[in-house]
């Protein structure tokens, strides 16, 4: 009877070992776009990170952009996943600061990564360590039709006057020249970005953000008498206010507007409006202050460890594997977008191509108004452009305002 | 007759004065409930007002900073204004409401069908009835656009403009609360005694006459409560802003607690002891209104 029991004991003990050791080790990987094409490159980045690691049992998670927004929060302190995606500059800043992401400069130094994903590197790190990897990028600059410009005989402007013949000589023939929907403010933000980036260059742009140079600065003020000239002119597309950027697609697409200050991600909203590829081209925001080197807006997504992982060894092999050259190039093939890895290819077409020449040979690399500011003043900052670009007279009231808020937001 | 048990000091036994505590049992649930859902977040929330805390770090003491700060900023007014405009609009849902409870109470074929259409705006989400609004006015396909241009006239974007947006998002939120006022007319109206209305028309009293001494005071229970959830659903007003503006453009539209939201919880900022004394403002604000209304109830009661 003894024996029976020792006997059943010992074999129960022995079926809990084995099966614990045959046991994957999971990882748990949250994402956050469901969009067709970002979803296909995620999910295909996880079948070939599971192929080539057949030991770990990878638990891939996709929500909504917005909702993971709106949870990440939560999750990062109640119930952390592995990896999780997010956003480099300000956006991880808050995290970091509260201890919920990882330090993960030791995979940068183990892979190269310091010269590989160079062009990212500031916007990654905090304090002189690195918080997270990047897998993608895209370019901003200005998309136009293509055929109307061939219609009236225009060409893609280069510098700050020509840029205005070229609107001045849409409105002309009755065609808008810029569309735009502020509705959700950081369209905006775009547009202030790179007349500023423009007329002052990445310095002041980053030292803007950063809290160091007020808003009634004599340069930022600068910057907004150039966006006057358009204002005032009535150059951007009426009624902007009521309209999402994909609102103001419309009119883009049926030919009453010609140019969109955009990202790279527009190119597919453009196709399925029935644009075809030959409609439509693109071309960097035009030079204003002669000798300003070009800097360029190109806000980067990135895969981070929370600290409150449970497999970070793991963990950090897919951090690794989603910065490897092979990876970045497929993954950014099939989302339309840039890789970062600088031994990593593009894809053949026409707007990654140029994005890719564009930002290769940019002095400076932006992360977006939105990124780059603390969060509290971008609202306001922007919330502040909309009003400058439906009531141009109130700017030194909006700029006193946004003086105040920074005053209090960088104390 | 009714008759309330007491403790009585004399039975000394629990089973004695088992009817004493019955009441309480069947109450404690409610408090207990009430309690952890309802009192204690106003305190924490009031508490939370004298912090700096963005939800994750450590909270830091900065005693009434954040109040300083509220009565110096341009959102806070904007919204503060706003949300007197919503109470003073709003209660135009009042007559309206019983405008139409008037004029559906009368006995005709189909009647409950017509007061089924009328009421069918209450039922819908209010979500429903702010996106239904936003394409009404949307300038380039929206409703009232097409009825301005085929008057020849240029469309107005009526949420895209600072001085229209909050009446525009009002009159959106009107259509729901005039059918809520209504319903409650009309229960109102059902209960208006005949044998008044008879006397009143054997001494020669009709129209706007019979209406304002004889039918009115009878309904008076039901423009108080119409006047009280009235006052409360525009203090309160929230969902109609998020969907049809955001608060925009450049904050316009905001009221107290779509701002409260803003800074405490959206996409641009964790300052949840700013948020808190947003809403605790937003409290002592609607406490004036509670407050009379459970002084009303509890004097009504006395008199009954």
């Amino acid at each position: 009877m003894y024996n029976k029991i020792k006997l059943t004991l010992v074999s129960l003990l022995s079926v809990i070992l084995i099966s614990s050791a045959s046991f994957a080790r999971d990882l748990v990987i949250t994402f956050d776009d469901m969009n067709p094409g970002p979803k296909a490159a995620f999910e295909n980045a996880i079948a070939k990170f599971q192929k080539e690691n057949p030991d770990i049992n990878v638990i891939a998670n996709n929500g909504d952009r917005e909702e993971h927004k709106a949870a990440i929060r939560n999750f990062l302190i109640a119930d952390a996943p592995d990896v999780t995606s997010w956003y480099p500059g300000n956006r991880m800043r808050p995290f970091v600061k509260a201890g919920l992401f990882e330090d993960v400069s030791d995979v940068w130094d183990a892979n190269n990564f310091h010269e590989d994903l160079a062009a990212i590197k500031p916007t990654m790190s905090i304090g002189g360590r690195q918080w997270g990897v990047p897998y993608s990028y895209y370019q901003w600059g200005v998309y136009y039709r293509k055929d109307i410009f061939d219609e009236l005989g225009l060409f893609e402007p280069n510098t700050w006057v020509q840029f205005k013949y070229v609107c001045d000589k849409l409105k002309e023939n009755g065609i808008t020249p810029i569309t735009i929907g502020t509705k959700y403010l950081w369209t905006a933000a775009g547009v202030f970005d790179y007349i500023n980036l423009r007329t002052n260059g990445y310095k002041v742009h980053n030292d803007l953000t950063a809290g160091k140079i007020k808003y009634t600065d004599p340069r930022i003020k600068k910057t907004f008498e150039y966006w006057a000239e358009l204002v005032n002119a009535g150059y951007f597309l009426e009624n902007h206010s009521s309209m999402s950027w994909q609102d103001a697609v419309v009119p883009f697409a049926n030919g009453e507007a010609a140019m969109y200050v955009m990202g790279n991600f527009s190119v597919d909203a453009y196709k399925n409006a029935g644009l075809s590829y030959e409609q439509i081209d693109f071309f960097p925001f035009p030079k204003i202050t002669p000798g300003v080197p070009r800097a360029e807006e190109a806000p980067a997504d990135a895969f981070f460890i929370p600290t409150n992982a449970k497999n970070k060894r793991d963990a950090k092999k897919w951090l690794a594997f989603v910065a490897r050259p092979d990876v970045q190039t497929e993954w950014n093939k099939t989302i339309g977008q840039l890789p970062i890895n600088s031994k990593a290819q593009v894809a053949d077409d026409k707007f990654i191509k140029q994005g890719f020449e564009t930002l290769n040979s940019a002095a400076g690399l932006a992360q977006f108004y939105d990124r780059d500011a603390v969060a509290e003043m971008a609202a306001a900052g922007m919330e502040g452009f909309q009003e400058f670009m439906m009531k141009p007279d109130r700017l030194d009231k909006i700029l006193k305002r946004l003086d105040k808020i920074q005053a209090k937001v960088y104390k | 007759m009714e008759q309330i048990v007491r403790f009585n000091e004399n039975k000394r036994n629990y089973s004695e004065n088992k009817l004493a505590f019955a009441p309480w049992y069947f109450l404690l649930p409610a408090i207990i409930f009430f309690l952890i859902y309802v009192i204690f977040p106003i305190f924490q929330s009031v508490w939370i007002s004298f912090y700096e805390w963005d939800g994750l770090g450590e909270a830091q003491w900065v005693g009434l900073a954040n109040y300083v700060e509220l009565f110096d900023d341009e959102y806070f007014y904007t919204s503060l204004k706003n949300n007197f405009i919503w109470l003073i609009m709003y209660l135009l849902a009042v007559p309206m409401g019983l405008f139409i409870a008037l004029f559906l109470n009368q006995v005709v074929f189909g009647i409950r069908f017509y007061k089924s259409l009328f009421f069918f705006p209450f039922v819908i989400s209010q979500v429903v009835v702010g996106l239904i609004f936003s394409w009404f006015y949307n300038p380039n396909f929206g409703l009232l656009a097409s009825i301005f241009l085929s008057f020849g006239l240029e469309p107005i974007a009526v949420l895209s403009d600072e001085d229209l947006v909050t009446y525009g998002i009002i009159f959106a939120g009107l259509w729901p609360q005039i059918a809520y006022c209504m319903i409650l007319y009309l229960t109102g109206l059902s209960n208006v005694s005949k044998d008044l209305m008879e006397a009143a028309r054997l001494d020669g009293a009709k129209g706007l006459k019979m209406l304002w001494h004889v039918v009115l005071p009878q309904l008076r229970p039901a423009t108080f409560i119409s006047v009280v959830v009235t006052v409360i659903g525009a203090l309160r007003s929230f969902d109609m802003v998020a969907i049809m503006t955001e608060g925009g453009p450049y904050g316009s539209s905001n009221v107290l607690a779509y701002y409260m939201y803003e800074t405490a919880l959206s996409e641009y900022g964790f300052r949840l002891g700013y948020g808190s004394a947003i809403a605790t403002v937003l409290f002592f604000i609607m406490l004036v209104y509670i407050g009379y209304f459970l002084w009303r109830l509890y004097k009504n009661e006395r008199e009954v």
